[in-house]
């Protein structure tokens, strides 16, 4: 069997002076390099490993046994019993040499688009900053994980994440999401999903390398001439930072049910403090107006 | 199953199958939509989702509890507000009442919020850290130091017990009143639900303009008829500041302000402004002739208020449901970003 050996960290070229990693911003004066995914959907199967890998590992309770009626899609979307959720998207497109020996309706190809959704694990986190308990934190991979012995459940996270990905477990009160299996990085080992994924869809490893690899396969598949494969999330110019779990798409993001430009809400925080604190002020004036400018 | 190791130093054995060329021998090389002429200026009136499904996780937040504690909030902290400067002005009768609203609007609110928690139990870890990033934080802060305040402010007048404790404890509750009742609108801003993210600059406005309605409306059930005129002048300068910032946000949100034009969140923010001008006209009528009058036209106006707050809440539960909300203004944003 031929094994491909990626790059190693040392036989890559000299990496670019990275910007800071989320990790030193939070407190970790040294830190393991920033940790994430690579998500590759052009490779994805379909077959579901991540999902059950994940739920084995971190005991996430049954998400539904239910028909949706969306392809092969089961589990629906992420939330706080789904961590790791593979989109099926059937599309009247042909796809390579493939031979569905399918007829539809309508007539043509069919081509299968799939995907392990994930959390973003972001760089501006708006989950993170948003809670008021501090149960959300940052780990030392740079990654955000929920400290289930502080989460009070007030929900606030919930709205705040622009990808739907964090929610409440409804018969507990907390709020659940993907820890990118920070118990299994922390002894090494990479994320149960990533481990049991058979075709390397899923790939684990440090940002930067990741960075470099996703721009490769995408220049890769580019040159073939698939001119629809789009990266993800990997900018770190983009609304979140930048994006800790980045993903190779072969169609538009919200085919997949991601947000196209999604912005962290918390950049406009400063702004809002501002506008609330005028009205405030306006309330003050407004009162102070009646009372002392008007008739007894 | 897989051969592959990643370990700190990076990956070991990745799989041959990675670089798979999917899609190497498609017949017309790829999306034919783009390589026909260019991008579209204009995003297409349709979007693409994901089977419907919405992009967003909807707030978990019960409406009762929270809807209601927007409401409750803004009544107490402009209560507060109100009668601070009904104690200064020598309008005694106007500040009790006000003092004894904003303490039961205050604990009621605060009870609410503990019990929209999923761990009602652990309210108190509200307050383990203060975080300026948190709205909630900064709620769960100010509630803190307010309600109390309220709460002494109302039973030192109530029972004419300490009081110069209730004066420091009534300035108190006059001076966090504001914060608290506009704080609300960064709160629900501060979120990636479209109608309330997009929103922001309006709200706070809207916000405190609906909770100086309240207010008014407190004034004109609990005050003597005598002093009745600043209750109403408020009522009526907060309806005003909240039609003006409602229409300016909707003017300028665009295909969001859907979200406020439709559906039960529409028929919410229409009911409460039909009751803000027959609360407005009442307590005209009533003016200084009827205590009967002037208490209903109060309770109109409570009334207006709240369905203001439950109208927002509304639609931004829509908004958050619905795909479209999300995506269209995305795609929007990025069509400006590349072609300025």
């Amino acid at each position: 069997m031929t094994v491909t050996v990626a790059p190693s960290p040392t036989g890559a070229p000299a990496p670019k002076p990275a910007p800071a990693e989320p990790a030193a911003g939070a407190g970790y004066p040294e830190h393991p390099p920033r940790m994430g995914f690579f998500t590759d959907t052009s490779i994805c199967i379909g077959c579901k490993a991540c999902e059950v890998a994940c739920k084995e590992w971190n005991h996430v309770p049954e998400d539904g046994l239910c028909f949706t009626g969306m392809s092969y899609d089961n589990s629906g979307g992420l939330g706080a019993d789904t961590w790791r959720h593979v989109a099926f998207i059937e599309q009247r497109r042909p796809l390579a040499g493939q031979e569905a020996n399918l007829a539809h309706a309508g007539g043509g190809d069919l081509r299968w688009l799939m995907a392990s959704d994930v959390c973003k694990h972001c760089t501006e986190a708006a989950c993170l900053d948003v809670c008021p308990t501090g149960a959300l934190f940052r780990t030392e991979f740079s990654t955000v994980v929920v400290q289930e012995d502080v989460c009070n459940g007030c929900g606030y996270c919930i709205p705040a994440c622009p990808y739907g990905v964090i929610d409440q477990r409804k018969d507990d009160g907390r709020a659940f999401k993907c820890t990118l299996c920070y118990d299994r990085l922390r002894i090494g080992m990479e994320p149960a999903c990533a481990k049991a994924c058979p075709t390397d869809s899923i790939q684990f490893g440090a940002i930067d390398e990741l960075r470099a690899r996703a721009e490769r396969r995408l220049q890769q598949l580019q040159g073939a001439g698939v001119g629809e494969a789009r990266l993800y999330g990997e900018d770190p110019a983009d609304g979140v930072g930048g994006a800790g779990a980045f993903f190779l798409l072969l169609d538009e993001p919200e085919a997949y049910g991601l947000p196209p430009d999604p912005v962290v809400t918390t950049r406009d925080l400063a702004a809002m403090w501002r506008r609330a604190a005028l009205s405030a002020t306006g309330m003050a004036l407004t009162v102070a107006a009646v009372f002392l400018g008007g008739r007894r | 199953m897989s051969n592959s190791e990643v370990i700190r130093e990076g990956v070991v054995g990745g799989r041959p199958g990675r670089e798979a060329t999917v899609g190497v021998n498609q017949a017309n090389g790829g999306d034919r939509r783009r390589r026909r002429g260019e991008r579209p200026m204009v995003p297409p009136a349709e979007f693409r989702s994901y089977y419907g499904q919405p992009i967003l996780n909807p707030p978990v937040w019960a409406e009762l509890d929270i809807a209601g504690y927007l409401f409750l909030g803004g009544l107490a902290g402009a209560s507060s507000l109100m009668a601070g400067a009904a104690a200064l002005t020598g309008r005694r009768g106007l500040a009790r009442s006000a003092k004894v609203a904003s303490a039961a609007a205050g604990v009621l609110a605060t009870g609410a919020l503990v019990h929209d928690l999923g761990r009602p139990s652990r309210f108190y870890n509200m307050l383990r850290s203060f975080k300026p990033t948190s709205p909630m934080s900064v709620g769960s802060w100010l509630l803190a130091g307010f309600v109390p305040a309220a709460l002494g402010a109302a039973a030192s007048d109530v029972t004419g017990r300490l009081p110069g404790v209730g004066v420091l404890a009534s300035g108190v509750a006059a001076g966090l009143g504001p914060a608290v009742a506009t704080y609300t609108a960064v709160l629900v801003s501060d979120t990636a639900v479209p109608a309330w993210h997009e929103g922001w600059r309006h709200i706070p406005v809207l916000f405190a303009g609906s909770a100086l309605t309240a207010a008014g409306g407190v004034g004109l059930i609990g005050a003597p008829l005598a002093q009745g005129g600043p209750p109403l002048a408020l009522a009526a300068a907060g309806a005003a500041a909240e039609l003006a910032a409602a229409h300016r946000m909707q003017s300028g949100m665009g295909v969001v302000a859907d979200a406020y034009n439709s559906g039960p969140a529409r028929r919410m923010l229409r009911a409460g402004q039909a009751l803000t001008a027959v609360g407005l006209a009442g307590g005209l009528a009533s003016r200084r002739r009827s205590r009967l009058g002037s208490a209903a036209s109060g309770l109109v106006l409570l009334a207006a208020s709240a369905c203001a707050r439950f109208g927002i809440f509304r639609a931004g539960m829509e908004s958050a449901g619905d795909p479209r909300y999300t995506v269209v203004p995305q795609r929007e944003r990025l069509s400006r970003r590349r072609s300025p």
